[in-house]
């Protein structure tokens, strides 16, 4: 009885110290675990697979240092899979303190796949006005984006050339912690008839279930697993496969709290 | 005539914005569209309306010597430095965005770490707040209970491992009992949506002008 009032009452700082072990441990010791990829991470996979060569994909950054662990493994893999199926990419974004966050992955992936910026990607930077600009891009991109981050016109680059509007572009991915991807989806995708598919974090992904379900995205890459799941498609494990053990245990762990905590609300029930 | 005005504005530029959705031809569209550019402009001017009442509030807190009011010091000093650093950066190099420049620096040595860290002590709240809140008072709070241990599972690769099915009902509460009280609710919201837009485009609802 006195293990089980006990396993009722536990500090919090127990909880605390547990719970930064179960994450800490897996990943020093370099756990590893098998990865089942779900049928709406294959399907946003597949709609970069199907796409031809030299079709323009546009990326909007809406995350920051808060959703990092989560959405920079999949904006990494995207960039792989993007440029070896030798595609262009707008880098655009609705989160100022998120962009240049993602720019060092977007400058570490193209060195690594040698793409040239103008000609394979372009960095459009920040612009406020929100959604203002999301419906706006439908009439003519110039009109909110005539420089890019450096100041540079974009009808200086080569390939931002026959870019207009959403009629030019293949796909728009969005890489969101927010409710940016609702927006994507509502003021866009509804409007432009464009193709699109969500990257968020765990919290987000079920908001967007019905959208995937309605047809309106063509898949979901959500949380860490979704990321992981991402990589393994894309061939490049990375961080988010190797952070899988952590999670499964800290997981694992959390849901045996929870647990305790109901036993010991049981016991003091009785007791009363 | 002071709350008029702005009434009969709302109204244009609402009524104009529905109708160049279902008709983009010019010259609704072009206009739609300078009214987008108009409000990206404004949008901008509001963050420098959230920069001075920033200002004026930690300025206001260290005067009066509210509670806190060091932490406002530390504000002001960071607010200072990312200015200072944003524009020596854009004098330099022509943008703050430059890898090399000082804004770059304390972006990623300061900003980054600090929101990383703050996020990350959610896991060790949430856990705490969970084994204490997370009761099974009601038959609903069981059953919402046992819903979230089972996606829980059965969005990490433990919880095939534990038993080869928990995904396959993880994916189904997702896809379907999830999925069907989401769509209501957002149905519900943007319903709500669409009569409050009617609402302040025809001049009913007007708090938004108090």
């Amino acid at each position: 009885m006195k293990v089980l009032d006990w396993l009722a009452n536990i500090d919090r700082r127990l909880i605390f110290l547990a719970i930064g072990l179960a994450v800490a441990i897996p990943i020093i010791m370099k756990l590893r675990m098998p990865i089942r990829i779900s049928s709406e991470v294959r399907s946003a996979y597949e709609t970069i697979e199907n796409l031809p060569e030299g079709s323009v994909v546009l990326a909007s950054i809406d995350y920051d240092a808060t959703s990092a662990p989560e959405l920079t493994p999949m904006f990494r893999s995207f960039l792989r899979q993007c440029f070896r199926k030798k595609l262009k990419i707008i880098y655009t974004g609705h989160l100022a303190i998120g962009l240049p966050l993602a720019q060092f992955d977007l400058d570490m992936v193209t060195a690594e796949c040698g793409a040239v910026y103008g000609e394979d990607y372009i960095n459009l930077g920040y612009r406020p006005g929100y959604t203002a600009v999301m419906i706006g891009i439908g009439r003519e991109i110039r009109d909110f984006f005539a420089v890019d981050y450096k100041g540079v016109p974009v009808d200086s680059f080569p390939m931002m050339k026959d870019i207009h509007n959403y009629g030019d572009m293949a796909l728009i991915v969005d890489f969101a912690h927010g409710t940016a991807g609702e927006y994507w989806i509502q003021y866009v995708v509804s409007r432009f008839g464009v193709r699109m598919f969500s990257c968020v974090t765990g919290v987000m992904a079920p908001t967007l279930y019905p959208y995937l379900q309605a047809g309106q995205i063509t898949g979901i890459i959500g949380g860490l697993q979704g990321a992981a799941e991402y990589e393994m498609l894309v061939g490049n494990p990375e961080s988010a496969a190797f952070g899988m053990p952590a999670q499964s245990i800290a997981h694992l762990l959390i849901i045996a709290f929870i647990v305790f905590g109901n036993i010991g609300y049981f016991i003091s029930r009785r007791k009363k | 005539m002071k709350r008029d005005i702005p009434i009969i504005i709302t109204f244009l530029t609402g009524f104009l914005c529905v109708v160049a959705f279902f008709i983009p031809h010019p010259p609704l569209g072009d206009l739609q569209q300078r009214f987008l550019i108009w409000y990206a402009i404004v949008y901008g001017f509001t963050m420098v309306l959230g920069l001075d009442s920033l200002l004026k509030y930690n300025i206001k807190k260290i005067t009066q010597r509210k509670e806190g009011w060091q932490y406002s010091y530390v504000l002001l000093f960071g607010l200072a430095l990312v200015l200072v650093t944003g524009f020596q950066s854009w004098f330099k190099y022509g943008t703050p965005f430059e890898l090399r420049s000082s804004f770059m620096y304390s972006y990623i040595h300061i900003i980054v770490p600090l929101q990383a860290t703050m996020f990350a002590l959610l896991a060790f709240f949430i856990s705490s707040a969970a084994y204490r809140a997370f009761r099974a008072r009601t038959f609903e709070a069981t059953l919402l209970l046992v819903a979230a241990a089972i996606v829980m599972l059965g969005r990490v690769p433990i919880g095939k491992m534990i038993w080869s099915e928990i995904p396959v009902i993880s994916d189904w509460l997702l896809n379907i009992p999830q999925l069907a009280a989401k769509r209501g609710i957002q149905i519900g919201v943007y319903l709500g949506g669409v009569v409050m837009s009617l609402r302040i485009i025809l001049g009913i609802e007007r708090t938004y002008l108090t």
